[in-house]
């Protein structure tokens, strides 16, 4: 019987049209993939993208220059020199961050006491030389420029958490 | 020379009109055909397909073509040149072949021929000389590979084409295209048919080297099988001819079993609508039964391949040959 029945089932392709209806059903269902540069998926406020230095309200830049960064970074990316200013408080002179060394662990942001470095929500700084992946201070601080709103609202809702 | 312009001219200018009239609507038809596949293929798969080229994509077969082209052509070391470019010449040109006998309505075929099944069955089984000597020619093991597959593999299914052909021509009595389709006016041939129906478009599958059955190109194993050496303008050729045999398959099984130009039913809505308008849709749900087929099934196995074909379809579609006849000469309704 058993054998009558899988001859049955074979002879009238019951597999085939059972896999074929599945496939035309999916046809009809809306697409997973998105149409990216024009749209783009959401993306955590923890997320771990492009480095930002950022500034007070006030406009000077948070970094006092402690290399706590420097020091937790394992992929040894990020390079400081400090000395102190006219007015004795004590920056950075160098800031740079090698990104085609850097691994993205967000060590730099969790060890900084003042969240001057952070890694913002942006992963689309693709450049067609190396050269411009070596990150300088003014670069950073650019970058903390331009992304702050964001920055400070991910920090902000990631803060009850830390 | 008046003599020379009505006697040669006049009907060599008409002659190459009429196949330009065939062919450049068939190219356009391949073009929009890998265009229809990779957007059902797409569809199937919930992603969104090609949409950057032109308005939802539409301009990406010329833009793959033009890409194509603009490739650089390898010729590899060892490989008989001309023999090397010959094979994609000689599949694309089989590809159009067939058209010459396809008739698109009722008198509305480039050559009304008498044996035109026998014509088709003999073009598309040269189809497999291109896949030989282009994995011959290639020298190399991927290719040789793939083209032996392939010969072993459209030799094996075309026995049951010809089989099923043969159970549709014991019931038209004639091997004229016109005539199968005029003799399908009462009732198409799928629905007495409908095994024989299946299995020829089972091995049309196969035939055209189309997934399940893809296995000269299987490129799991064998990289790209027999076109693994092809690049630039000889495997757009490839490429082009595979699609054209696609859609010269779907012609055949029109015409044999889904009454070829014919409406669906011969009342007032269907019959408004031109015959190679029906002969075009038809044409379009095969090649989309084609693509559907690929993006549902799995590759078959070589052994799986070869017992389908000689250990089911071969006595299955014999069997049916012997039924045809029976029921035709039991009955008295063999063809005059």
């Amino acid at each position: 019987m058993a054998f009558l029945d899988r001859t049955v089932r074979s002879f009238f392709l019951v597999e085939l049209l059972r896999g074929l209806s599945l496939t035309f059903s999916y046809m009809f269902k809306p697409k997973v993939t998105l149409n990216y540069p024009f749209e783009k998926g959401p993306i955590s406020p923890r997320f771990r993208g492009e480095h930002a230095l950022r500034r007070y309200p006030n406009g000077e830049e948070r970094c006092i220059a402690c290399k706590l960064c420097e020091a937790v970074c394992p992929a040894l990316a990020i390079t400081i020199e400090a000395e102190p200013r006219e007015d004795g408080s004590r920056r950075t002179t160098r800031y740079d961050i090698d990104m085609t060394k850097c691994i993205y662990c967000g060590f730099c942001q969790e060890a900084c006491p003042v969240d001057a470095i952070v890694e913002g929500p942006n992963f689309e700084f693709s450049t067609e030389t190396r050269e411009e992946l070596f990150y300088n201070k003014e670069k950073l601080l650019a970058n903390g420029d331009r992304w702050e709103a964001l920055l400070a609202a991910n920090l902000a809702a990631e803060a009850p958490y830390r | 020379m008046a003599e020379f312009w009505s006697g040669f001219l006049l009907p060599l200018i008409i002659i190459v009109l009429k196949i330009l009239a065939i062919i450049v609507p068939l190219l356009v038809g391949v073009a929009y055909l890998t265009y229809a596949e990779r957007k059902v293929m797409s569809a199937m798969q919930l992603r969104q397909g090609p949409n950057i080229v032109g308005p939802f994509g539409l301009l990406q077969p010329f833009a793959d073509g033009l890409k194509l082209f603009a490739k650089e052509q390898v010729l590899p070391s060892g490989a008989n040149r001309l023999l090397y470019y010959m094979a994609p010449m000689m599949t694309f040109f089989l590809a159009l072949l067939g058209w010459a006998v396809i008739p698109f309505d009722a008198g509305l075929v480039l050559a009304d021929i008498n044996v035109g099944i026998l014509y088709l069955f003999a073009i598309s089984s040269l189809g497999v000389y291109g896949i030989i000597v282009s994995g011959w020619a290639s020298n190399s093991r991927y290719a040789f590979l793939g083209g032996l597959r392939s010969a072993a593999q459209m030799v094996s299914y075309e026995v049951s084409i010809g089989f099923v052909i043969i159970s549709v021509l014991l019931c038209v009595g004639s091997l004229n295209l016109s005539d199968i389709v005029m003799a399908q006016k009462t009732i198409w041939f799928v629905i007495p048919m409908l095994p024989m129906f299946v299995i020829f478009f089972i091995s049309g599958l196969a035939e055209t080297n189309r997934a399940p059955f893809d296995l000269p190109e299987g490129e799991s194993e064998l990289v790209a099988g027999f076109m693994v050496e092809y690049s630039s303008a000889p495997f757009a050729l490839f490429f082009l001819g595979e699609y054209a045999n696609m859609i010269l398959v779907s012609a055949m099984t029109t015409i044999l079993f889904l009454g070829g130009w014919l409406p669906p039913f011969d009342i007032a809505p269907f019959t408004w609508i031109p015959g190679p308008v029906w002969f075009a849709l038809k044409i379009a749900f095969c090649l989309f039964v084609f693509i559907w087929v690929r993006a549902t099934m799995p590759r078959f196995r070589y052994d799986q391949l070869m017992r389908l074909g000689w250990k089911v379809f071969l006595p299955f579609s014999l069997g049916w040959v012997v039924l045809t006849a029976g029921v035709l000469v039991a009955f008295g309704w063999l063809p005059k």
